[in-house]
């Protein structure tokens, strides 16, 4: 029994905890952030005031709707499959808060002193954290996919069908345009990934992966964040939920807090594939000025303006039509994705020679 | 017991319950395939446990994940009523099935009876570097065949899908 006392009251512990604690309370936090942002910066782009209402400049307005959604009626299509009907939207936001685990955010710290050692600022340390955040993922399909099937819609089963059919073909070229980054980085660890984009060339371009074997660095940014919107189903690849044509889609049939969950997943899948991008290809928390400590302020900067230019194609883009979005990734990103990688490989090996 | 036990007898019992619900839930065939999730998810935790933590990630993402979501993608465009699965179909396969079955459980017990002891892990055991290498140098030729397959699969599928080229 001591043992396991002292366990949890050493700091290790605790600051894992601490640290869990606090990436789960964020991600929430983002997720209000950036409903309030999308609504104001698609009210700047479309001429508009947006919420203004609730708060000084409406900003509290996020709270309103999530208490109006707490007090809206849960509806259950009388056919729907039950267990499942309630199972999808808990595994959709399960899986994208799950997702972020493995995702460093700042530079290895003994938090002022009161660790024995430094410790990085993540949840888990895995030294496959890329392919983890992948796989969990790819769980989060399910519950688009259950969602559609069980609401016993047709409009919901459409959107399902379509959100498994394009999740899976971005996954590909998702996955293609990171092996090219950890074939320069040389490991599948988010941590060691961002350290080895530590410094810069002719002491100015930071060495970040993003400017790394120019271009095939850039090419892959490209083709990663295309396929990480495609991934998150935001527009201009919303099919799932393309309200011309299948009024809602996959969440058709849900309200009140079910659906809030949905629309939560979105945005913290959001979040995470912009703090994923963050790490891979703009150096992490690495940035000048700032020192080594504050990296973490670097992370946010970058995540922001990332999830920022996320915003601004939504809300200026079109979208597209189903069979272009097919086309795009199996026609275009796949086969420019294999060819950065036949690329990459020859310059690692005139570069760095054959190793073992 | 240890920590590492408890696990585990606990990811064992769940890939063994979820695999009797993917076979006995065959008028639902959602729910067997959801049911075949879970066996792989209680597989990949078994992996991790034995320290092959690459081997656990890509099965969760490509069997747990991909593979399965395929499965439902088509479970739901048939939309298979419940007279697909009726008695009497199927007869000899079912019973192929159980011979095969049953040779494999005998094989299992017979080698589990005289298990020799596990050699020591070695440094790196179970990392990307070691089955990278694994893979291309002692079991190239094993990778090739397998991708022979795989694309004479895709090819079989395009024709089948496609008899007319435009």
């Amino acid at each position: 029994m001591a043992g396991v006392l002292d366990w949890l009251t050493a700091p290790q512990t605790l600051f894992f905890l601490g640290v869990t604690f606090t990436v789960f309370l964020a991600l929430q936090i983002s997720a209000a952030v950036m409903v309030y942002a999308e609504r104001k910066v698609s009210a700047f782009m479309q001429q508009r005031y947006g919420p203004y209402l609730v708060g000084p400049k409406g900003v509290l307005q996020p709270i309103a709707d999530i208490v109006k959604l707490v007090f809206k009626e849960d509806l259950k299509p009388k056919a729907a499959d039950t267990l499942l009907f309630a199972a999808a939207p808990v595994i959709s936001a399960m899986a994208a808060i799950a997702a972020f685990a493995p995702v460093p955010f700042g530079a290895a710290t003994t938090f002022f002193g009161l660790l024995p050692e430094p410790m990085p600022l993540m949840v888990a340390d895995i030294n496959v954290a890329v392919l983890v955040i992948f796989a969990i993922t790819s769980m989060g399909v399910y519950g688009i996919v259950l969602a559609g099937w069980s609401s016993n819609s047709k409009y919901a089963l459409l959107g399902g069908l379509r959100s498994s059919a394009q999740m899976i073909s971005y996954e590909l070229a998702y996955g293609m345009a990171l092996a090219t980054i950890v074939m320069i980085a040389g490991s599948l660890s988010l941590r060691e990934i961002v350290d080895a984009q530590t410094g810069y060339y002719f002491g100015v371009i930071p060495r970040w992966n993003i400017f790394v074997v120019f271009p095939t660095g850039l090419i892959a940014f490209l083709i990663f964040s295309t396929a990480g919107i495609a991934e998150t189903n935001r527009a201009p690849f919303d099919f799932p939920e393309a309200e011309q044509e299948l009024v809602a889609g996959y969440h058709t049939e849900y309200s009140s807090m079910r659906f809030a969950l949905f629309f939560l997943a979105e945005y913290i899948n959001m979040v995470t594939v912009a703090a994923v991008v963050t790490n891979l290809f703009l150096g992490g928390w690495h940035g000048p000025l700032l020192p080594e400590a504050y990296g973490w302020i670097w992370f946010l900067i970058k995540l922001s303006t990332l999830c920022f230019g996320y915003l601004w194609l939504r809300w200026t883009l079109p979208r597209f039509r189903y069979d272009q979005v097919m086309d795009l990734c199996w026609k275009i990103l796949l086969p420019l994705s294999i060819a950065n990688i036949l690329v990459t490989g020859f310059v690692l090996l005139l570069v760095r020679g054959a190793t073992q | 017991m240890t920590a590492q036990q408890v696990l585990f007898y606990l990811f064992g019992a769940f890939a063994i319950v979820s695999a009797l619900g993917m076979v006995l839930n065959v008028r639902n065939t959602v729910a067997a395939a959801l049911s075949l999730v879970v066996t792989m998810i209680a597989l990949a935790g078994i992996y991790v446990l034995l320290e092959a933590h690459l081997v656990a990630a890509i099965q969760v993402m490509v069997y747990g994940g991909a593979i399965v979501v395929l499965f439902l993608f088509v479970v739901m465009l048939l939309n298979l009523r419940s007279d697909a699965f009726a008695p009497g179909r199927g007869r000899l396969q079912k019973l192929a099935g159980a011979l095969l079955g049953i040779a494999l459980l005998a094989q299992i017990v017979r080698s589990s009876v005289a298990l020799p002891e596990a050699p020591p892990v070695p440094p790196g055991f179970g990392g990307y570097r070691q089955l990278g290498i694994a893979l291309y140098t002692d079991y190239v030729l094993l990778v090739e065949i397998a991708s022979l397959l795989l694309t004479a699969a895709i090819v079989g599928a395009l024709i089948l899908a496609k008899r007319k080229i435009d």
